[in-house]
């Protein structure tokens, strides 16, 4: 599976767009993770905890999208957009999306 | 009064140990940007050909939004203007997201770096702008060899 952020792929011709694929996940902190945080917050700088968590979170929706496309018979997902939000004070939701594509 | 001398106290170490990790950060980072200045990075969409497949590469780091920070944001809000004490923090985070993305695609073995796009978001309890919590940011480009 070919994955680009840009809208064509150079040296590859799209034969058939599939249509939009997506992927998401709501991940939750962790307590100790938190902790951590809070101690985090007094001197500031990295939450390593929150970036490894948000990393799989992101690694996880992205294999939901892939699988997607492959369900569908695409070979390459162009224009992959990633966002993420807070939906409630404790988790947050990454989402992936990009257009399911069929290259020559 | 003990509850003001605790904050006091927090607040200073927030000052001398936050202060110190900022510098060596910098440092760090800045010989980090010398070893990758060699991949071309742009965030236009068209990319040239070059054979082979391209690679999505992300890069992310999540920040602490700090007491000591946030207690003076509290007083320049009052009166107004710049913030610089966020400017530096957001600024060395989107650059360190940056710095996991090149590291990414020299991983991969790439030399181009396309249509890089930055994400912000808010994470932790400071979602409902609590104090403390923190932000994300996510760099993510596309990587060809």
């Amino acid at each position: 599976m070919i994955l680009s952020n840009t809208e064509t792929i150079p040296g590859y011709t799209i034969t058939h767009h599939i249509g939009l694929v997506q992927g998401n996940t709501v991940r939750a902190k962790h307590v100790g993770r938190d902790l951590m945080a809070g101690l985090k917050n007094i001197v500031g700088g990295e939450l390593k905890g929150y970036t490894e968590l948000l990393e799989d979170a992101r690694q996880e929706a992205t294999q939901r999208m892939i699988a997607e496309a492959e369900a569908k018979g695409a070979n390459a997902i162009v224009n992959v957009r990633f966002s993420t939000s807070a939906i409630t004070s404790g988790a947050s939701e990454l989402y992936v999306y990009g257009t399911g594509v069929v290259l020559g | 009064m003990l509850g003001a001398a605790i904050t006091g106290l927090l607040l200073l170490i927030g000052v001398f140990f936050g202060g110190r990790a900022q510098r060596q950060h910098l440092a760090d980072m800045d010989r980090r940007a010398e070893a990758l200045s060699d991949i071309i990075v742009t965030n236009l969409k068209t990319i040239p050909e070059s054979g082979q497949p391209p690679i999505l590469v992300t890069g992310s780091v999540v920040i602490a939004f700090d007491y000591f920070r946030q207690f003076v944001a509290k007083f320049v809000m009052f009166f107004g203007g710049r913030i610089t004490m966020y400017e530096t923090m957001l600024d060395r985070a989107r650059r360190e997201a940056l710095l996991r993305l090149l590291e990414a695609a020299r991983a991969a073995g790439a030399r181009e770096v396309h249509n890089v796009r930055y994400e912000f978001s808010r994470v932790g309890s400071a979602a409902e702008q609590g104090p403390g919590g923190g932000a994300e940011l996510l760099a993510y480009g596309t990587a060809i060899l």
